[in-house]
């Protein structure tokens, strides 16, 4: 695939990668976010998709991402997505 | 810019709301849009129902009806106003001033300063501050002042970006001189080269309304919408807020000396329930703290919902406690303001519908 990869373990990577996929297809279940390296270019999210997101990622982590965050650069592949968490204090 | 008042209160709020509610579940029948996705969005969103005038309600019909409701109600007398401020977007007219057109159906007296600013969002802040401004001068003893908004008639209906949040709505606030030792503390900032992220481009002198105006475009996501509608970058809107107002809030109450534990309400301008738990969470404010039920209930009415927050959620309790309450407005401009002040004691503090007539 085409998304930066942070630096983890191949098999700690493929979970965050699998579980933060999960919750992109719970969104938008027509698209494959795997193959993505920008979802907002190629059209499979938008900015309604972005809060819609950020609410999941919040429960799914008992986080609360910063508005100031809630920008598309950090939505745009599960890489970022996946720094983002880091930032926010999910573990790996 | 910070501003200190004394001597000055709110002796009243009306909020007037239109009758007719129109529910999210029937908007989202204009959107190719999957129902699962329509229902997280009214989850997160709190998008629920709100409150549209009919196609022939003007701004200052929901103004006049709330007045002659206060008159009737011997809780105001036309006599005893000496200035009236009318914050709108939605003008009756170009020319002349809607506080005019209030003034004239009413029968005011001429000895009445009649103001009309034009605000949105912030314009329930703005609109106080000037009203105190106004309560400075001897002869103004007695403001009214009235938001009021009925953007719906300027927003595409195939615009899901802010046809399921927009309300129409009024408010008239009562401002007088008082004697609550507190003073009041306002500030309030204005950015004009962000202008655009909030805007109806056609319709003024600059792009005259005209049919190519009228013209539905495709603007990206499954959304239409033509010059003559209002249009909103959602996503600069919400940056804008989530950078800007959280420090205006630090400033404001380093600037009164209070700590913000001791602010007993935040009663912010509510666009979306998610945009405010955010700037809640960001503030460390207690979400039951900042409430964020107006755009479930009534859509946003731009500069209406502050005071909409205040009738619904603490209404008559306003007559009998008192409370230490920081307003925020933020919007178009763009504009960002904040005030904090004792509220209570009030003569009224309530909602009423406007009944409709006209077909929709």
């Amino acid at each position: 695939m085409d998304v930066a990869r942070p630096p983890l373990s191949m098999e700690d990577w493929e979970v965050r990668l699998n579980e933060i996929a999960e919750i992109l297809r719970g969104i938008r279940p027509e698209f494959d976010f795997t193959l993505s390296s920008d979802f907002f270019t190629d059209g499979m999210l938008d900015s309604l998709d972005l809060v819609m997101l950020v609410s999941a990622l919040d429960e799914r982590y008992s986080i609360s991402i910063e508005g100031t965050d809630i920008v598309p650069e950090n939505f745009r592949n599960i890489g970022v997505i996946w720094a983002l968490l880091k930032r926010c204090g999910v573990k790996s | 810019m910070n501003f200190t008042f004394r001597d000055k209160r709110i002796a009243g709020i009306l909020t007037v709301l239109p009758e007719h509610e129109q529910k999210f579940a029937d908007d989202m029948r204009n959107f190719d849009f999957p129902k699962a996705r329509s229902l997280k969005l009214k989850q997160v969103m709190g998008y629920d129902r709100h409150r549209l005038v009919s196609a022939g309600t003007c701004a200052s019909d929901l103004a006049v009806f709330g007045l002659r409701h206060l008159f009737e109600k011997g809780l105001l007398t036309p006599d005893g106003l000496d200035a009236m401020i009318v914050v709108t977007q939605s003008p009756d007219f170009f020319m002349p001033p809607t506080s005019n057109v209030i003034q004239g159906e009413l029968g005011l007296k001429q000895d009445l300063f009649c103001m009309d600013i034009t605000q949105g969002c912030a314009g329930f802040v703005v609109g106080l501050i000037q009203a105190f401004l106004m309560l400075e001068q001897e002869s103004v003893s007695r403001v009214a002042l009235v938001n009021v908004d009925i953007l719906s008639r300027k927003v595409s209906t195939k615009d899901r970006n802010s046809y399921p949040l927009i309300g129409d709505a009024a408010s008239i606030t009562i401002v007088e001189r008082g004697t609550d030792p507190s003073p009041i503390y306002a500030n309030l900032k204005m950015d004009g080269t962000r202008r655009e992220a909030l805007m109806i481009p056609a319709g003024g002198f600059r792009l005259p309304s005209s049919p190519e105006t009228a013209v539905p475009e495709d603007v990206g996501d499954g959304n239409f919408r033509a010059k003559d509608n209002l249009r909103m970058d959602g996503t600069a809107v919400f940056n804008f807020v989530q950078v800007e107002v959280p420090p205006m809030i630090d400033e404001l109450l380093a600037f009164a000396a209070v700590p913000i534990d001791q602010v007993d309400w935040f009663l912010f301008h509510q666009p979306n329930k998610f945009m405010l738990q955010k700037l809640a969470d960001k503030m460390k404010v207690p979400h039951a703290k900042m409430p964020s039920n107006v755009v479930e209930k009534f859509g946003n009415a731009s500069g209406v919902t502050i005071p909409t927050a205040i009738t619904l959620n603490l209404g008559e309790r306003l007559q009998s406690e008192s409370f230490q309450v920081c307003l925020a407005g933020f919007g178009v401009g763009l504009t960002w303001a904040s005030m904090l002040m004792k509220m209570g004691s009030m003569r009224f503090c309530g909602m009423v519908d406007y009944p409709e007539q006209g077909d929709r």
